[in-house]
């Protein structure tokens, strides 16, 4: 177990990287905090695999240090780092049995017979193994397959870091949700720090106390779940997480407030913002009212969703498109409806990052 | 019920057809053959079992049969470990690839009589280069057409070196269809390099190395060609292996008889043991 620092980290492909296009990873610093619960949330390609491969020591990055608590663990190789990574296919071994399975990394180590033993009950135990023991581990189901990988990232209980790289891409959608919970209560009961990679929003923020949204080879914002929600500190994470995802309207400023269209919209507090120029305005569709009269942005329905919980409708005000979600009663596509931003979640954004801070309180 | 449809005669017919032309009929001649006896101008009397207890008890077919297993035996025990180890040496990415590949290709491009005259010629002992070299240069006599040692250790290296190259390939892309994170992931379980081909590379290689020795075990086991060009079968009958004895009875002593009763056992030898192998090899498989 232990802190992992990740300091001043790049990486490139490339021998010869030019500029910052050549990166994989431009800039990393972060600190895992022993124990954490951690998910790296971000598209295909944003390089949150290199990053997972790095900490791992399949990688060696081009810059930059790693440490495990005090230790410099940049050179070091898998092996000798004392970590595990469960993989996006599952990687068995096939001619073993499961329990075998299990075993080998202990019995790598060259650990007692008994502790083995000990061990191995345990995490098949905790993963609901038990009877498939013995059996051989190729004639097992994918979900299962993946458990036992899972199960041999366990096993060793010194572990300083339990890394998971889309391990649910292969399982079926059913089994997706019984094996994230149960990976929530393996990280309860064993307290290792665990890194889980994904594109998908809903493994991250269910998995995860921690979210780390990368885009770009870039870390765009760190935090809890409830955090990339409600105040996404780049447009890029109010896009990404949500569906739909948070509206983000091209706006003017003048003299501190925020014009849409030419009508003022009502921030959340300060705009953050010295001087005239153009910005853009982030409401999530969750906090968008739509009524047939009353005051707001003037706009008119062009589709309506039914998505079961809620539906969502999206609107053209001012040559953009809005986003609402309505529970219960909506109007129908065609309707010349109002739309009004709740005021306490209307945020405002330049260049893409967030800029407006909350009434009274300080950035 | 369903009512019989016919027409799937239609289909099946033409495969029928090709292979009663190209194996059934040839084999059914054969057949005729071992059962009678023929002294010329299509005369035949009935002899019954007669050639196949001559050949089953006659010492010489013995002796034919021991030294073909003994070839195939040392012929897969170097080939078959030696192309994998070669496999697992060679470049899995990169600019050697194509090169790796085409030269262990070549000498299987090579025609099979070629290779027995180009070894004939390398082995001489007064112009081959390595008859020449062995000789002369470091004076140990090295002779096929006089040691029987010799010409047996030259035809074991000759296919050795024709036909390794067929269990490399196979055994090569068995291990570049491994996917990577099994690496990793031994890698992270802290896998010495013998546990990762044991563990990981050998299951992963079974098949494609199944198919290796059968094709091997096949080819080496009915081989007449190259040792025929090679030595001839001799010095005496020392390198006489079953289908160059085959050759002999039928279109030297013209015992058209015992030859086709020859080639029965010899085809059901073959079978029998392709099947054996086989079975032994995917035994595994089925248990769970």
């Amino acid at each position: 177990m232990a802190q992992i620092t990740l300091s001043n980290l790049r990486h490139s492909y490339r021998p010869d990287p030019a500029g910052d296009d050549d990166y994989a990873l431009k800039k990393i610093d972060l600190t895992w905090e022993d124990g954490g619960a951690y998910a790296l949330l971000g598209p295909s390609g944003c390089g949150k695999s290199t990053l997972l491969n790095i900490i791992s020591g399949l990688l060696v990055p081009s810059e930059g240090k790693i440490l495990f608590d005090d230790q410099d663990v940049t050179a070091l190789p898998p092996a000798k780092r004392n970590i595990a990574q469960v993989f996006q296919f599952p990687v068995i071994y096939d001619t073993m049995t499961v329990y075998d399975n299990l075993a080998f990394p202990l019995r790598n180590r060259g650990r007692d017979e008994a502790i083995v033993k000990q061990r191995v009950t345990a995490i098949a135990e905790m993963l609901e193994v038990t009877g498939m023991l013995s059996t051989r581990a190729s004639n097992l189901s994918p979900d299962n397959k993946q458990k036992i990988s899972m199960g041999r990232g366990l096993v060793r209980e010194d572990v300083n870091v339990v890394m998971f790289d889309e391990p649910l891409t292969v399982i079926d959608p059913h089994l997706k949700w019984k094996l994230r919970s149960k990976l929530k209560e393996l990280h309860q009961r064993v307290r290792a720090t665990m890194i889980y990679v994904t594109h998908d929003q809903t493994e991250a923020l269910t998995f995860a106390d921690q979210v780390v949204v990368m885009q770009d080879g870039e870390i765009v914002q760190i935090g809890t779940p409830v955090d990339l929600f409600e105040r996404p500190a780049h447009t890029f994470v109010g896009h990404f997480i949500g569906s739909p995802g948070m509206n983000v309207l091209p706006c003017e400023v003048r003299g501190g407030a925020a014009f849409f269209g030419g009508e003022q919209v009502t921030l959340e507090g300060p705009s953050g913002i010295a001087g005239d120029g153009k910005a853009e305005v982030g409401i999530r569709p969750e906090f968008v009212s739509v009524s047939r009269t009353g005051g707001g942005i003037a706009a008119h329905v062009r589709k309506v969703a039914d998505i079961g919980r809620h539906k969502v409708v999206e609107a053209i005000a001012h040559d953009s498109r809005i986003h609402a979600i309505l529970e219960g009663d909506a109007p129908n596509a065609g309707d010349a409806v109002m739309l009004d931003f709740k005021q306490s979640q209307t945020r405002l954004y330049k260049d893409g990052w967030l800029a407006s801070r909350p009434e009274g309180g300080a950035r | 019920m369903k009512k019989l449809n016919q027409r799937a005669w239609l289909f099946v017919t033409p495969v029928l057809l090709l292979v009663a032309f190209n194996a059934l009929i040839p084999m059914m001649t054969v057949v005729n053959y071992s059962v009678q006896e023929t002294f010329g101008d299509n005369l035949f009397f009935w002899q019954g079992i007669d050639w196949f207890e001559q050949v089953l008890t006659s010492e010489r077919f013995h002796k034919a049969l021991g030294r073909q297993f003994l070839f195939t035996f040392l012929i897969l025990i170097i080939e078959v470990p030696l192309g994998v180890a070669i496999a697992l040496a060679m470049p899995r990415q990169g600019f050697w690839v194509p090169f790796c590949l085409v030269t262990m290709a070549l000498p299987m491009l090579i025609p099979w009589n070629v290779v027995g005259a180009m070894w004939n010629i390398f082995t001489l002992p007064d112009i081959g280069l390595l008859g020449y070299f062995m000789n002369h240069t470091l004076g140990i006599s090295y002779d096929m057409t006089q040691n029987p040692l010799a010409a047996w250790v030259t035809i074991v290296i000759m296919d050795v070196w024709h036909w390794t190259s067929l269990v490399v390939l196979l055994a090569y892309a068995g291990l570049v269809s491994i996917p990577n994170a099994y690496y990793q992931a031994a890698e992270i379980d802290g896998a010495s390099n013998w546990a990762v081909f044991r563990y990981i590379q050998l299951p992963k290689m079974k098949t494609v190395l199944t198919i290796a020795i059968l094709l091997r075990f096949m080819d080496s086991f009915n081989i007449y060609t190259e040792p025929f060009v090679l030595t001839g079968g001799g010095p005496g009958n020392s390198t006489t292996l079953l289908s160059i004895d085959l050759v002999k009875i039928a279109l030297g002593q013209f015992d058209l008889g015992p030859a086709a009763a020859m080639s029965l056992i010899y085809f059901a030898i073959t079978l029998l043991a392709s099947w054996l192998f086989y079975t032994l090899m995917t035994m595994n498989d089925n248990k769970s």
